[in-house]
This record gives structure tokens, C-alpha cells and sequence, in this order.
């Protein structure tokens, strides 16, 4: 019998003793030299000339928020001490979404930030970062979080869109609240999710996805009047282009696979630029007629008809400024 | 007051069989490590991985329904071979593999979903030959405080499993393998002491050979059991899923996203401190009779979720009541009912019954809503659930023996 329980004790021990060097090991398992270039200990502002993104090279920098001018995206990246998961940065005003460090269930830090890149605001708010965007106006930022309920196997996730008025201080937690009109009447239903706000220069027409009963649409909104009219079917995560005449998205061919799209505002024509891997992004313009947007771990740019490139490499969430 | 006399402090383990307490302690050591890949599931998915979580969730309908399968055949096949905890061991020992899995899957969405699928296989596997063990390791007139213990030590593991998984995150730099590593290392723990510390209770050997078909359907000839798969699984018809209970709460009160989260919590510490004293009260005044006043205690926690008055924690503790006076107080009710021989797949078949009706519950609901509004939809399935808990105990399908 003590026999037993020594064989027990010690197969017990062997097995925490492992989980412990395990994570011991994992603790110093991150790379002390950067993968690329990177010049550290910079500040930085949105000056209108720089490429922001979320650097992914291993090594110290790594989930820092990147800086390369926008004539020469192969130079070296500088960086600060801001990390950000998602960012986005447009008429002066930036938000960094980042998750919580330890937090379970998950929690997101939403971040308003000045030109100058230093805090104005800070909010925290359930669920993992998914998407951010800033008005061209500057004047509202706006997420999507992905949300999930307390086990795998009770329910599934789901999206919590929201935006913040960086003037006034208005906070609308979730966009559930809009007034959809969907073939002219308006649509009620329990299962409805939001994500991608994507808002035009005028501060107020903005458009999203919202998902209900196994579709999705392209809703065209007001935000002064709240309310907003589905204008196309199997849109996700919609990007305005700086002209205000196409929405680049990404569009969905089967369960987890999506394919870029740009849908012609006027004359309600689709085309697809000429990628055909799958993108799972809330695209991003570069003038009106090319697109950002990342694959693995790289960003790529695609003409709506020339072949689609490499741009920067162990990079995500770009974002001119 | 009764409860407070029998208050868990008075209950030292050692008056509770010491193989129940070691079921209890491989439990929470197993359900310590299935809730911190719970707890780090989704983040790991969306940013170990990058994945996009919205194409899972799908699967979720069929991995219940295979679970429930899995549950029958793993009570047939333990008792057909003689064999409660080698059965129950491989359940554990599937989900243990399971953790390793997700090493190796890496961002294979097939590949994450058969390791999904693998856990939830393990445990549908054990439930059954280990409840059976509970019940054959206890005296019928005590069971009550058995399952009460077996159940309260199981909620202490989901305790502290996510609190061990951010310890873990926190340890490891935020190293999702190092959780995975963890938890496959705590579940091999939990099937050491499952194999060193419970003993198997070989139950009799079935007196006469049935001719044709399973002998678990000769057992719902049995009038008593028959009654009570029948009333349970009604019972579980109108039996409201708890994220619609928390989903009510919050719109009720106003409760923030932030706080959300945590009303299981809410729930889990009462079910905690209560799975014993309600355990207990069952094997004085009937089992039976706490069952059904946990469905009344569910009943008047939705009537306050919908009504004027009321607190949000007092529904959680009333919610807590309900699971402290069913989950455990059920086996421990119809346990006695059943041969020993067939004691887990009768079990099984019980568990699997009330399981199925209360998925159909939860698709009712989720239809109701759509229809109507939540409140409506919960006011309706209230009322029957009221109706049916009424003709349980006027008909009084169980009260034989105690």
C-alpha cells in the first residue's frame, strides 16, 4: 500500500513539476532580438505622411504599434511604448484597441488617442478586439468586439459593435439599438449582431454589417437620425473609399471563407479585385482604387484590377494618418 | 431554521464514504482543468490563432447530441462489462488526451473541432458508470448527501479553473500552450487518482439472462423508473437554458457587459454551499420532494426575473437552489429504484432523457423569443413549467420510498 502511494505521489509530482517547467520555459521563450529592423523608443503623431500598423515581427517590439513614412513603407519601423491590437487613426484622432492583460472572461481597453498619439479617454469593455476605425472627421471612433458566453459548448460568439463622440463624450456601447429598415420595413429580431462601422467625411452617413438569421447586409445609416436601410445583401465588415463612392468588403463563398469585393455606390455594380485567397478583414484604402488588407501575417495590396503585393511584411491593422 | 442545523460545517467528509470523496476530488481536479480551456477558449481562438470565432458555435447542437449518445453507451458498456471505473476512466483519459490535441491541431479548424469533439465524447463517456459509482458506493439512505458532496466539490473545480488559467497566462507570459500543457497535466492527475483511490464496485451479475434487446429497456417496464424518466424529462421540457435566465437578468437590471460574465458565478457559489444541505434534507424528507422544490425555486426566481420586485442576486441564489436541489438530488432519487446492475445505464438513460428535453427547451425558447419578446417567452414556459411541477407532486411519482 505505501508503496502504491509512493508510485502515486511521485507520478502526481512528475506531472505539476512538468506543468510548471512548461511554463517556466514558455516565460523566457520569447525572441530578445528583433526579426526586423525596428528603431525603438520613438514618439510618433499622425502628421498625415505615416503608415501606423500593428508590428508582428518576433522579438522584443512585437504587439507594438509601428510607424513607416507612407513614401517608403521598406524602411525601417520605429516604434514607441504603445501596444495596440487593432488601430486605426484618421482627422486627428486614433483609437488602439488592446486586450486586457489577465483578464478572463476577456476583457478590451478601447483607447481614444490625440494627434500626438497620448490618451484622451479610456473605456473598458467586454469581449476581444476585432475591428477599429476613426470618422474621416476625427470626430467618432467606432469597434467591433468579438463576445463570448460563459462555455464553448452553451453558445456560440457573437459581435458587440460600438462608437464613442470624442467632443462630447457620447458613448453608445452597442449600434443594436438602430433603426433598420430591411425591403422598406423595419426589421425586428433577437439574433441581430453588428460589426465594421465605416463612416463617410461628413461625420454622419455611415454604413455596417448587420447579421440576422443567417444572412447579412449592407446597412447605409444616419447617425443624427439613428436609423439606417439594408442597400445589399452578403456584405461584411464595409470600407468607404475616400471619395465616398465604393464600399470595398469582404464577401462570403462558404463557412470561413471570404473574397474582396468593391461595390459601386451610384451604380450598384460589384467587382472583385484580383486576389483570389481568402480575406477575413475589414479592408483599408490607399487612395480610391487600392486596397489593404492582411494575409497570414502580412499586409498585401490589391489594384481594383491590378495583381495584388506583398506591402509590408509581420504587419496587421494598417492605417495611414 | 432546518437548513441552517444542517449546514455544511456539520458534515465532516469523513462520515461521507470515502469513495464518493475520492470521486469528488478526481471531479474537481478534472473540472479545474476542462474550465481553464473553457475560460481561454475563445481568446485563444481569435488571438493565439487569429481564427474568426463566429464559424464556430455551429457544431455546438450536434456536440450535445453526441454527448447525450455517448452517455447511454458508456452506462450500457459498464454495466454490460462489469466494468464503472474503467469505463469512467477512459472518459477522463479521452478528455486528458483531448488537452494535447489542441497542441497539435494548431489552426486547423477540423482539427480544433475533433478535439472539441473528443472532450465533450470523454465526458459523456464517464457521467454515467461514475454517477452509478456514487450510488453504489453509498447507503441508500444517504445517497442524498453523496451526489450533495460529489456535486459540491465538482463546483468547487469550475471555481477555480479560470482563476488557475489567469494565473497560468499570468505565469507564462501569455502563452495559451502553457494552459493547454496545464490542464492536460491536471486531468492525467485526475485519472491517477481516479485509478489509485476509487475502488470499482463490481455490481451483482444480473440475475437472469434477458433474451432480445438491451436490458435497459426491460427497465422502463419498471413502473417507478419509467414514472420518474418520464417526469424528469417533462419537467425538462420547460426547463429554461441558463444563458436566457443571465440574458434576462441583465435587461431586468440593467447589469453592465463588464459584470455580465459573472453571473454564473453567482449561481455556481450557491449550487456550492447548497448541493450538500439540500442533499442532505432530500434523504430526511424525500428526495423527490427537493427536486420538485428546486423547480419551484427556478419557478419564483423567472416570476421575479419578469415581475416588479426582486433583486438580481436573489434570482442568482434561487437559480443556485435549483441546480443545488436537481443536479445531484435526481441520481440520488432514482439511484435506489435501479438493480445494481443497471444501475449506470439507467442512470444513463434519466440523465440522457432530462438532457435531450431541456435542448428542446432551449430551442423553444430561442423560438418564443423571436416571436414575442424574451419576457413573454419566459412568462409562457414559467407558467408550464409551473403546471407540470404541480402534477409531479399531485401525482406523486416517487414518494415510495425515501
Amino acid at each position: 500500500m505505501t508503496r502504491r502511494l509512493l508510485v502515486v505521489a511521485i507520478g502526481l509530482l512528475a506531472l505539476v513539476g512538468g506543468a510548471i517547467t512548461y511554463v517556466v520555459q514558455a516565460r523566457d521563450g520569447g525572441a530578445t532580438e528583433n526579426a526586423v529592423p525596428v528603431v525603438s523608443g520613438q514618439t510618433m503623431a499622425l502628421d498625415g505622411k505615416t503608415l501606423f500598423f500593428r508590428n508582428l515581427a518576433a522579438g522584443p517590439d512585437a504587439g507594438k504599434l509601428a510607424a513607416v513614412p507612407v513614401g517608403n513603407p521598406g524602411a525601417a519601423r520605429r516604434v514607441g511604448d504603445l501596444h495596440c491590437d487593432r488601430f486605426a487613426a484618421a482627422g486627428g484622432t486614433a483609437i488602439c484597441l488592446r486586450l486586457k492583460p489577465g483578464s478572463l472572461p476577456p476583457l478590451t481597453e478601447m483607447i481614444v488617442l490625440t494627434g500626438s498619439l497620448h490618451e484622451k479617454h479610456r473605456e473598458t469593455l467586454p469581449g476581444t478586439p476585432s475591428r477599429a476605425r476613426v470618422s474621416p472627421d476625427g470626430r467618432i471612433v467606432n469597434w467591433t468586439l468579438f463576445v463570448s458566453g460563459d462555455s464553448y459548448a452553451a453558445t456560440g460568439f457573437s459581435t458587440r459593435t460600438g462608437l464613442y463622440q470624442v467632443d462630447t463624450g457620447r458613448m453608445v456601447k452597442t449600434v443594436e439599438e438602430l433603426a433598420v429598415f430591411v425591403g422598406g420595413k423595419r426589421y425586428f429580431a433577437s439574433d441581430v449582431n453588428y460589426w465594421g462601422i465605416t463612416f463617410g467625411a461628413d461625420g454622419n452617413r455611415f454604413y455596417v454589417t448587420m447579421a440576422s438569421k443567417g444572412k447579412t447586409y449592407l446597412i447605409e445609416a444616419d447617425f443624427r437620425a439613428y436609423r439606417g436601410t439594408a442597400i445589399a445583401e452578403n456584405v461584411e465588415c464595409p470600407s468607404l473609399s475616400p471619395d465616398g463612392r465604393r464600399i470595398a468588403y469582404k464577401q462570403k463563398v462558404s463557412n470561413g471563407t471570404w473574397r474582396l469585393a468593391v461595390l459601386d455606390l451610384a451604380s450598384r455594380q460589384v467587382v472583385h479585385p484580383p486576389e483570389t485567397r481568402s480575406v477575413d478583414d475589414q479592408p483599408v484604402w490607399q487612395g480610391n482604387s487600392t486596397l489593404l488588407y492582411p494575409i497570414d501575417k502580412d499586409i498585401w495590396s490589391v489594384g481594383l484590377t491590378t495583381p495584388p503585393k506583398l506591402f509590408i511584411g509581420q504587419a496587421a491593422s494598417p492605417s495611414f494618418s | 431554521m432546518y437548513l441552517a442545523s444542517v449546514g455544511p460545517l456539520r458534515t465532516p467528509l469523513r462520515r461521507v464514504p470515502g469513495n464518493v470523496v475520492a470521486l469528488g476530488i478526481v471531479s474537481l481536479v478534472t473540472d479545474v482543468s476542462a474550465e481553464m480551456v473553457t475560460a481561454i477558449l475563445p481568446l485563444y481562438l481569435v488571438f493565439g490563432l487569429g481564427l474568426n470565432p463566429l464559424q464556430f458555435g455551429l457544431l455546438d447542437g450536434l456536440y450535445a447530441g453526441a454527448t447525450a449518445v455517448l452517455r447511454l453507451v458508456g452506462g450500457h458498456v459498464a454495466d454490460r462489462w462489469r466494468r464503472l471505473k474503467t469505463v469512467a476512466g477512459v472518459g477522463y483519459a479521452l478528455s486528458a488526451v483531448s488537452k494535447l490535441g489542441f497542441l497539435a491541431a494548431g489552426s486547423a479548424v477540423p482539427a480544433i473541432g475533433a478535439v472539441l469533439a473528443v472532450d465533450r465524447a470523454g465526458k459523456g463517456i464517464r457521467t454515467a458508470p461514475r454517477d452509478a459509482l456514487i450510488s453504489l458506493s453509498s447507503a441508500p439512505e444517504t445517497m442524498g448527501r453523496s451526489f450533495g458532496v460529489h456535486r459540491a466539490l465538482d463546483t468547487v473545480g469550475a471555481f477555480l479553473g479560470p482563476l488557475v488559467a489567469t494565473a497560468v497566462l499570468w505565469a507564462s507570459l501569455g502563452d495559451y500552450d502553457s494552459v493547454f500543457v496545464t490542464s492536460f497535466c491536471l486531468a492525467a492527475c485526475g485519472v491517477i487518482l481516479l485509478g489509485a483511490f476509487v475502488r470499482d464496485q463490481a455490481p451483482a451479475p444480473r440475475p437472469v439472462p434477458v433474451r432480445g434487446g438491451l436490458p435497459v429497456l426491460g427497465l422502463l417496464k419498471e413502473a417507478n423508473f419509467r414514472r420518474a424518466c418520464v417526469w424528469a424529462a417533462a419537467l425538462g421540457l420547460f426547463t429554461i437554458t441558463d444563458s436566457f435566465v443571465y440574458l434576462a437578468v441583465q435587461r431586468r437590471w440593467d447589469i453592465g457587459t463588464n459584470l455580465f460574465p459573472l453571473l454564473p458565478l453567482g449561481t455556481a457559489g450557491t449550487f456550492l454551499l447548497l448541493a450538500i444541505p439540500l442533499g442532505r434534507l432530500g434523504d430526511r424528507i424525500g428526495r423527490w420532494k427537493v427536486f420538485l422544490g428546486g423547480h419551484l425555486a427556478l419557478i419564483l426566481a423567472l416570476l421575479l426575473v419578469c415581475g416588479p420586485i426582486g433583486a438580481w442576486w436573489l434570482v442568482l441564489v434561487l437559480h443556485g437552489m435549483f441546480y443545488a436541489a436537481t443536479d445531484g438530488v435526481l441520481p440520488a432519487a432514482v439511484g435506489p429504484l435501479l438493480p445494481e446492475h443497471l444501475r449506470a445505464s439507467g442512470l444513463a438513460v434519466l440523465q440522457t432523457g432530462q438532457a435531450l428535453a431541456r435542448m428542446a427547451a432551449a430551442v423553444t425558447v430561442g423560438l418564443l423569443w423571436t416571436l414575442w419578446d424574451l419576457r413573454p417567452a419566459i412568462l409562457a414556459i414559467t407558467v408550464a413549467l409551473l403546471a407540470v411541477t404541480i402534477a409531479a407532486a399531485v401525482l406523486k411519482p416517487l414518494e415510495v420510498r425515501r
